[in-house]
């Protein structure tokens, strides 16, 4: 459609529209990044205002770094968040390409039962995923986080990727068949470079709801040492909720890396979630 | 092309599994194993099948019946919001961004996505900031549009808690029916819509009756989404509310009312076996939702092929 039809009129109020529900998402989190940098007063007088030279204040960001161990739960998040994607797309597009690659008996099986948990959130066998880590002692380990996170973000890496290893063009895979390459040796060799940009599709998804995760993090690892940075903020918060400054500030350093990240990856994420459609 | 077929081909199981052993052990067993506990009971000690009757317990018995069943309307009222305004909000967002050469239309969108990838603490926080009478941002707000008298602590009543923070998990959700219902728009073909436009169907028309029956199949999937994501929250809540999900219990959901049951919170000691029993409730909630959707919606919408 390259024709553009649409009166200035119209396009005026869909610009309207748009900016307004814009302010309204960006509201909130604007005003919270604005606000941790003032001093108490401004935070209340003046809380819609810009920090200016008489009411800038660091306070609550040094309240935060001198009280919580933020970096130490940034640390966490980390390794967790890393270690899970990595497991989960190797596992993944191993099986992926098992499912897409072989004709065995059992196939079109094997991929319903692995595709079961896209629609079936794991958090309703938290129970006896509870237990079950008791009974391995790995209850407060960030292994235990690793070993969910890795299941959760399974099925729909195997899914997705599977989608992409059938466009893997069959002449490639046989060729490398007759120059004597082991199976494994054309998976890892000649499959995956070729997948590379549908693998950090997967990562950017499944990293999301791994990072931003409370529930796992608030069963199978509350201690101290392996206290992830949303459960850490949470309680921090949870307790200094009259400490404006203190809360204000631990909410934007939560804020802050999800948010360059985005910055970064923004494209890579709303091309995989559209799939190709937006040019 | 397939391999000539040799005696055994170990490498097919050896791709499988590494994928197969953990997304068994973590994810499948788990879930078996939970829904087999919720059969059985601590009786004396031991732990006994005892057939239904913790379901007995949970429909029937005064201890657990209320709250169970006040968690389970309240769930559908919390994905009652969630269909209708996250959705049409979704759809209308997106509507307005397939808009051929509409200027700015990535900078609305990435900005519009933003609080979905927020964690739940965050929003959850910083909206009880907002809200909150003390900091007197909300009120501020109303009093420019000469709504002040309006302004109550939403969050801290009965009546208005659950919708609050309905409204507040629709903010941050509404950029995923955006998204996945934009790319069904903008994989409408150029010739239909052309093809509308030389039958003089244009603007408001057009969309109705081109362009919304052609992204229903989005619209469906977007709502099974919605469905499983709102009949598996918890984070949203707990950060909110807290685990008793207040006040007095207003915002209650099976996720929150999973939570305290089984792992326990203050004085209420965790119940494993009452627990399963919930949690095989949400789960048999969910998959007969997710059955309804494959067999009886997903089949039934017509598709177009292009």
């Amino acid at each position: 459609m390259s024709k553009a039809r649409i009166s200035p009129l119209r396009s005026g109020f869909v610009h309207l529209a748009l900016a307004g529900y814009t302010v309204v998402a960006l509201f909130p989190v604007v005003l919270t990044i604005m606000n941790s940098l003032k001093d108490k007063n401004a935070i209340f007088r003046t809380p819609l205002a810009l920090p200016t030279v008489e009411t800038f204040s660091l306070i609550g960001y040094t309240t935060v770094l001198k009280q919580g161990d933020f970096i130490g739960y940034f640390q966490n998040s980390l390794i967790v968040t890393v270690v899970s994607i990595f497991f989960a797309l190797l596992f993944g597009a191993m099986a992926a390409f098992a499912l897409s690659e072989y004709r065995f008996r059992g196939n079109t099986l094997m991929g319903l039962y692995l595709a079961i948990g896209i629609m079936i959130p794991i958090r309703l066998g938290t129970v006896a995923i509870l237990q079950g880590m008791v009974a391995a002692g790995l209850v407060n380990t960030l292994t235990a986080l690793i070993l969910v996170y890795t299941a959760q973000g399974l099925p729909l890496a195997i899914f997705i990727l599977s989608e992409f290893m059938r466009t893997v063009s069959d002449d490639l895979k046989n060729a490398g068949r007759i120059d004597g390459l082991s199976e494994y040796a054309i998976f890892f060799r000649l499959v995956l470079p070729l997948v590379r940009p549908a693998m950090a599709t997967v990562a950017v998804f499944t990293m999301i709801p791994i990072w931003n995760d409370l529930w796992f993090p608030l069963i199978l690892a509350p201690g101290e040492a392996t206290k992830t940075v949303t459960l850490g903020s949470q309680v921090f918060i949870g307790q200094f909720v009259t400490n404006w400054n203190a809360v204000l500030a631990a909410l934007s350093l939560a804020i802050f890396p999800v948010l360059i990240l985005y910055v970064i990856f923004s494209r890579q994420l709303i091309r995989g979630i559209t799939a190709g459609a937006v040019k | 092309m397939q391999v000539p077929a040799r005696p055994r081909r170990w490498h097919i199981l050896v791709f499988l599994l590494p994928a197969v052993i953990v997304y068994s052990a973590v994810m499948i067993l788990p879930l078996i194993e939970t829904l087999r506990l919720s059969l059985f009971n601590t009786v004396d000690g031991q732990s006994t099948f005892v057939g239904l009757s913790n379901f007995q317990v949970l429909f029937g018995d005064e201890r657990w019946a209320a709250d169970f069943w006040r968690a389970l309307k309240n769930n559908f009222i919390f994905f009652a919001i969630h269909m209708l305004v996250q959705n049409p909000l979704g759809i209308a967002l997106a509507a307005m961004l397939s808009i051929p050469k509409l200027r700015l239309a990535t900078f609305y969108r990435t900005a519009i996505f933003m609080p979905t990838i927020l964690s739940f603490v965050i929003v959850g926080f910083i909206w009880k900031l907002i809200l909150s009478p003390i900091w007197g941002i909300t009120p501020f707000f109303m009093d420019l549009v000469g709504l002040k008298s309006l302004f109550g602590p939403w969050l801290g009543k009965p009546g208005s808690a659950l919708i609050t923070v309905s409204l507040i998990s629709v903010w941050q959700n509404v950029g995923i029916p955006m998204m996945l219902i934009y790319a069904a728009l903008l994989n409408i073909p150029d010739e239909v819509i052309e093809a509308a436009e030389c039958d003089g169907i244009t603007g408001w028309s057009q969309f109705w009756k081109i362009k919304l029956p052609l992204v229903l199949p989005a619209i469906g999937m977007v709502s099974i989404l919605t469905f499983v994501g709102n009949f598996n929250a918890f984070d949203l809540i707990y950060t909110v509310q807290g685990a008793l999900a207040g006040p007095d219990g207003a915002t209650d959901i099976l996720g929150t009312l999973l939570y305290r049951t089984f792992f326990g919170f203050q004085l209420q000691l965790g119940d494993r076996s009452m627990g399963a029993t919930i949690a095989t409730v949400m789960f048999l909630i969910i998959l007969a939702g997710v059955s309804l959707y494959l067999f009886g919606i997903q089949r039934r919408v017509r598709r177009y092929q292009f």
